[in-house]
């Protein structure tokens, strides 16, 4: 059987990839992937969880995690939208406003 | 030592899909190469006994989120966006981060000890099916966040409503 760590490694990858490319990338839109990319790799550990300590409760997370993530990005999108109607743009640093 | 070559192709190709996902400069084919991604997820999932969680993968996130997200692509305008430095600011920064949380992650990874298993063992949910012990459990112990959930996503429908109709001038 494989051993629990791989998989942990795996995740901890995908997060890690999820948050370098919410560091360095500007564009809302990518910005916006990495953050389901991060909440892919929490899934991945949890599913792993479940089944090396065969206990269900690890999915039950995972599908309540699915569904923050679909709210999430149907929030998320609505606010993109608004940015560009208003700014024109989906360049993050252009919208500046709030800054004192 | 076949479950072994499934999980290092899948693996790969995880961790390959994701670097592309960051590092395209057109959205579209990040958001393609992302719903590669999300079936090689799927995949892991069902070698992992959760069959049901796979499906809801594929559905939910290929079928839904990232629909959501080609259709936001195809509203903007991002011709000009494509001709931007892709990495703005002090991006070596960033990256230096996401290489230090990792390896904390790594790190952390060799005092882990599991708990006492429970009581789904694989034989039991072979007996009663994934879906069905996986339905039991959500409704009956986590009835009530499964509730919560349900005010969630009616907040998300009234959000993305009132976020993105236009103004009426009156």
């Amino acid at each position: 059987m494989i051993p629990l760590h791989w998989y942990l490694l795996l995740s901890a990858g995908v997060f890690a990839v999820g948050v370098a490319g919410f560091l360095t990338r500007r564009n809302i839109i990518i910005m916006f992937m990495s953050i389901e990319l991060m909440l892919n790799a929490v899934n991945i550990s949890l599913v792993s969880f479940s089944r090396y300590l065969s206990d269900l409760r690890g999915q039950v997370l995972v599908f309540f995690i699915v569904a923050v993530a679909a709210a999430e990005a149907a929030i998320g999108l609505g606010i993109i939208i608004a940015l560009f109607r208003n700014k024109a743009t989906a360049h993050v640093d252009e919208a500046n406003e709030m800054k004192g | 030592m076949l479950a072994e070559g499934i999980f290092i192709y899948l693996a790969a190709a995880i961790i390959v899909l994701s670097v592309l996902v960051i590092t395209r400069s057109n959205p579209v084919h990040s958001v393609l190469t992302m719903l590669l991604l999300f079936f090689h997820i799927a995949g892991l999932y069902v070698t992992l006994n959760a069959e049901f969680l796979a499906a809801v993968q594929v559905i939910v996130y290929a079928g839904a989120i990232l629909v959501l997200f080609l259709f936001v692509i195809l509203l903007l305008n991002l011709k000009e966006e494509m001709l931007e430095r892709r990495y703005v600011g002090p991006w070596p920064l960033g990256l230096m981060a996401a290489l230090g949380l990792f390896l904390v992650i790594v790190l952390s990874l060799r005092s882990f000890a599991p708990g006492p298993p429970g009581a789904f063992t694989t034989e039991v949910i072979r007996a009663e099916t994934n879906t069905k012990a996986l339905g039991k459990i959500l409704f009956t112990e986590y009835l009530y966040p499964f509730e919560v959930v349900s005010v969630v996503l009616l907040v998300a429908i009234i959000g993305a409503i009132v976020l993105a109709k236009k103004r009426l001038r009156s």
